[in-house]
């Protein structure tokens, strides 16, 4: 089981057409991540993360190459299904948190239920034991405007998980946080991963995740640089400071 | 294992409703550009009703009233159809008010690109967006307009009974009045419909990386 892969990559690059230039942002990624690890995409800022992060997401199209979620092309999902992936396969974690800024934290945390057709008690049950397990008893009511950024980002994870999705995607999900609330969502996610047996994928140049991830994908300027493993990783930590 | 993506109309309306409340001075002005319209409308109508049901009584005396008033009356005219020149004074007012509420709507979706964007995330479908945006024009239109026919109708009702008296009452068309004032409503649902839907278009083709977008 642990050695099935969910999310397969191959030669995917992925180019940004600015009429007179054209940005070469991914030069051939080959990746394979299995089922229920902790990976962590590192790289300087600008190396493109993100943009690996959408393709794999389904939120964007590699201009070459193909991406896979549990062995399906996701090129070839109509736009019903690939609703369909990003509302129960995929659990998207923002840098900047994207709380609908109208809705209460409840609200926000069942409306991917809703999309997913979750009758109503049923999915303001599950949203109050999602926002628990984060830590935010009580908060159900509060908008996104009057919830901290470490806060909005626990509800953001509850969100996440509302459909029990089998990827949590997280793009620098601690970018937007001071040190300790970003040590606080990575154990959160780390702990979920470990619960749940949800992979987590999350693009980052923050050094505070090394330590959870079970692999490590160092991408530089559009290609992967190496791929550590944990054993390797406990090994070289100590001088991980490039 | 279905795969069903779903959006109910009861949670639809909620999140519009919500979104209306979230932006309510944004809301008013929209709403109020659409009163301003539609009453001027309904107004111009109401009081053509009036000025031909006068008309049409034959009564001499009335006939002089309504030309003192600024009717033009040809002999033999049974009906008083509004002029070119007003005609084409509503038309206008209706563009404006059009053109007024596209402005408002694409500065909204402008406003929520991200908000959009991780909607999408969520597994929204292009649908979902044009319903929700559509569904607060309705909302809005439906405020405004009622409120825009009902005004513009009482106005030409009061500026009646202050031209040519009280005696005049009686001579009122109500069913005219009535059908007028729905008439006027009506177009103003239209309209505010009309100027949602370009806007609706934009924010539904939106594409979720949108969301992403970190602003430096
Ligand atoms: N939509 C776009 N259009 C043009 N260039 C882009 C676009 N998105 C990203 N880029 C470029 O791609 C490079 C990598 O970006 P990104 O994937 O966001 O990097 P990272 O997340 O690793 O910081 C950057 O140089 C950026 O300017
Ligand atoms: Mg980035």
């Amino acid at each position: 089981m642990s050695e099935k892969l969910i999310v397969r990559v191959t030669g995917v690059t992925k180019d940004f057409d600015l009429g007179k230039i054209v940005v070469k942002v991914l030069k051939g990624i080959d990746l394979e991540i299995e089922t229920g690890k902790y990976v962590s995409i590192m790289g300087p800022s600008g190396s493109g993360k993100s943009t690996l992060f959408n393709m794999i997401g389904g939120l964007d199209k590699p201009t070459q190459g193909k991406v896979f979620i549990d062995e399906v092309d996701i090129a070839q999902l109509d736009a019903y299904e690939l609703a369909w992936l990003r509302c129960r396969k995929i659990g998207y974690i923002f840098q900047t948190f994207n709380l609908i800024p109208v809705m209460t934290a409840l609200e926000n945390v069942t409306l991917p239920m809703t999309f997913a057709g979750t009758p109503n008690e049923a999915a303001v049950h599950r949203g109050m034991k999602l926002l628990s397990q984060v830590g935010l008893e009580g908060r159900h009511g509060h908008k996104p405007a009057e919830l901290s950024g470490g806060q909005q980002q626990r509800v953001a994870v509850a969100r996440a998980l509302a459909n029990n999705p089998s990827i949590i995607l997280a793009d620098e999900p601690t970018g937007n946080l001071d040190l300790s609330t970003g040590e606080e969502i990575i154990s959160l996610l780390k702990q979920l991963s470990q619960e749940q047996g949800t992979t987590v994928i999350s693009a980052t140049h923050d050094f505070k995740m090394l330590n959870v991830s079970d692999q490590v994908i160092w991408i530089r300027d559009g290609r992967v640089d190496k791929i550590q493993e944990r054993a390797e990783l406990e090994i070289h930590t100590g001088g991980m400071s490039s | 294992m279905r795969r069903l993506i779903v959006l109910p109309w009861k949670k639809s309306v909620e999140i519009a409703y919500k979104s209306i409340r979230a932006r309510f001075f944004r809301s008013l002005v929209t709403t109020l550009t659409l009163v301003l319209a539609v009453s001027f409308l309904s107004f111009s109508q109401v009081s053509i009703d009036i000025a031909d049901k006068m008309l049409a009584t034959g009564d001499p005396s009335l006939c002089q009233m309504l030309m003192r008033c600024g009717y033009d009356i040809l002999p033999g005219d049974t009906s008083l159809a509004a002029s070119p020149k007003q005609r084409w004074i509503i038309t206008l007012s209706l563009l404006v008010c059009v053109v007024g509420i596209i402005n408002a709507q694409l500065m909204s979706v402008t406003e929520r690109f991200r908000e959009i964007g991780t909607m999408k995330c969520l597994g929204a479908l292009d649908r979902f967006i044009v319903r929700l945006f559509v569904m607060e024009a309705a909302m809005q239109g439906f405020a405004g307009a009622s409120f825009g026919a009902v005004l513009g109708g009482i106005s030409a009702f009061l500026a009646a009974l202050f031209r040519f008296g009280p005696d005049t009452i009686s001579l009122f068309p109500w069913q005219a009045i009535f059908v007028s004032v729905s008439t006027a409503f009506v177009t103003g649902i239209g309209l505010s419909l009309l100027g949602v839907l370009y806007p609706a278009i934009i924010a539904a083709r939106m594409q979720p990386v949108e969301a992403m977008r970190v602003e430096q």
